[in-house]
């Protein structure tokens, strides 16, 4: 234990944070160039041409995708057989996350939520944000990075429903965000839904829905259904690319649940915008690092 | 929908010819501003050292870094421009500002002054910040640099867009008529989920 060197997460931190904030991951890509190909309406088809145009350009003069680098949000899970001290990798990370935004130099964006100080350092008190998970069967720690911009983060919801209010109360509550929601978190995007749990770990679940690859499906059938559905329903909406009408008002709906408590029906959305922005990566023991998505 | 290539500044006469879903590309000039700038210019009674006469707004924090006497682009995109709805009237009237580029759109108040002045609210595609500062040619001029990254900036740009033409001078509004349709088609999106009303 004593032998891993931390400063190896530190640089990987920083690394996933540039990463993440210039290199779309594939899975979004495919979704957008799909957007393009099925979208009917002209100025809809003008905006996905402009946003894959973007993510060329991105690409070829090794540019960030969008200016607002957000807030840091770090996804952290850790394997049984990777030795660990979770307060060197929390302060790694915090000391990635501001070494990203010096270095590189980009936008700070993050603030004193009285005062409105902005260090510039993308950290400060409670940030950045860590999730701990853990995993049995690995023997790395695999951290993935999301940079979080506030158009999409500032439209998120959550409501305690009760018993009473069934199912049907939950999916009119999403419909009803997005469509709140309008133009403002730069559509089409992953929307994220929490279902369960309780009213923290619901916000986390509607998170931890957009951290996952655009379009991928629930791996149990009955929230995978529940998914088609609500992705279905908001794309009939005509609300469309940037809110300025269209056919396709999100590449996907993700869903992710727990157990609740038997008075409870809670749920959360979370939406993420056009430029679902992630990015991974593995560490094992020995100091391997392997970059992905 | 037709498709313009404006060069700056704009006429009052140019902007009323452009209509809601009209695709604008401008060349020329365009004024970065946002939040803090238009609060130091109408709560602090700030006069802006340039004339915004004739020129677009654009609703801008950019990342920039200071080469020498020259500015250079990190990276330039655009915020929600609702925040700074409270403003915009005011720069039409008192400033001659003819276009507002921006995201999300604005309120009723600024496109009746649209209407009353001849200006338009363009709509950017938001989060195209790469393709966006790449259509910035030079950063000619940071006035009230103290307030960097809030500043006016003089961009000098080309090609920059596509713009859609999301307010214009005759009252129309594109974000409202989307919002329109969507309460329309909402029965339907609920009946697919078998929401019962």
């Amino acid at each position: 234990m004593g032998k891993f060197n931390y400063k190896l997460v530190e640089d990987v931190a920083k690394e996933l944070y540039i990463r993440a904030l210039k290199i779309l991951p594939p899975d979004v890509r495919e979704s957008l160039k799909r957007a393009y190909e099925k979208e009917s309406n002209p100025s809809a088809k003008t905006i996905f041409e402009t946003i894959l145009k973007n993510v060329e350009v991105a690409d070829k003069e090794d540019m960030l995708i969008c200016q607002d680098t957000g807030l840091p949000i770090y996804m952290v899970e850790i394997g049984s057989k990777f030795p660990v001290d979770g307060a060197k990798i929390k302060t790694a990370l915090y000391e990635g996350a501001k070494r990203a935004t010096l270095e590189y130099p980009f936008r700070g964006s993050s603030t004193h939520p009285v005062t409105r100080e902005n260090p510039q350092t993308s950290v400060g008190e409670g940030l950045p944000v860590i999730h701990w998970e853990f995993n049995p069967d690995s023997d790395c720690l695999n951290i993935l990075m999301i940079p979080k911009g506030s158009g999409s983060e500032n439209m998120s919801t959550m409501k305690m429903f009760i018993p009473a209010d069934g199912l049907a109360a939950v999916k009119k509550f999403v419909i009803d965000s997005v469509v709140a929601s309008g133009s403002n978190p730069c559509p089409p995007g992953i929307i994220g839904v929490g279902i369960g749990g309780t009213a923290d770990l619901v916000t986390w679940l509607a998170k931890k829905a957009i951290a996952r690859p655009a379009g991928s499906r629930n791996p149990d059938p009955l929230f995978a259904e529940l998914e088609e559905e609500l992705e279905d329903a908001i794309n009939g909406l005509g609300s469309g690319p940037m809110g300025l009408g269209g056919d396709i008002s999100t590449l996907a709906v993700h869903i992710e649940w727990a157990y609740t408590h038997i008075t409870q029906n809670p749920v959360a959305v979370n939406t993420q915008c056009w430029p679902a922005r992630r990015a991974r990566a593995k560490i094992w023991a020995n100091g391997k690092v392997e970059y992905g998505f | 929908m037709a498709s313009y290539v404006l060069k700056t500044p704009f006429d009052e006469k140019t902007m009323r010819s452009l209509k809601v879903r009209d695709i604008v590309t401008i060349n020329g000039h365009i004024f970065g501003m946002r939040d803090k700038t238009m609060i130091y210019i109408f709560d602090q009674h700030n006069e802006p050292p340039v004339s915004l006469a004739g020129f677009p707004i654009l609703h801008t924090a950019p990342s920039l870094k200071k080469v020498g006497d020259k500015w250079e682009t990190i990276i330039v995109g655009t915020t929600t421009s609702t925040r700074m709805d409270r403003f915009s009237p005011a720069l039409m009237e008192n400033y001659g500002v003819r276009a507002i580029i921006g995201k999300s759109g604005l309120y009723q108040g600024s496109l009746d002054a649209m209407k009353r002045f001849g200006a338009c609210y363009l709509a950017i595609v938001g989060g195209a910040a790469a393709l966006e500062t790449t259509q910035i040619e030079e950063v000619e001029e940071v006035y009230w640099p103290h307030l960097h990254p809030e500043a006016i900036y003089k961009f000098r740009v080309k090609d920059f867009g596509p713009l859609i033409v999301a307010m214009d001078s005759y009252g129309n509004n594109l974000y409202a008529d989307v919002r329109a349709k969507v309460q329309v088609n909402l029965p339907q999106a609920y009946r697919k989920c078998k929401i019962d009303l």
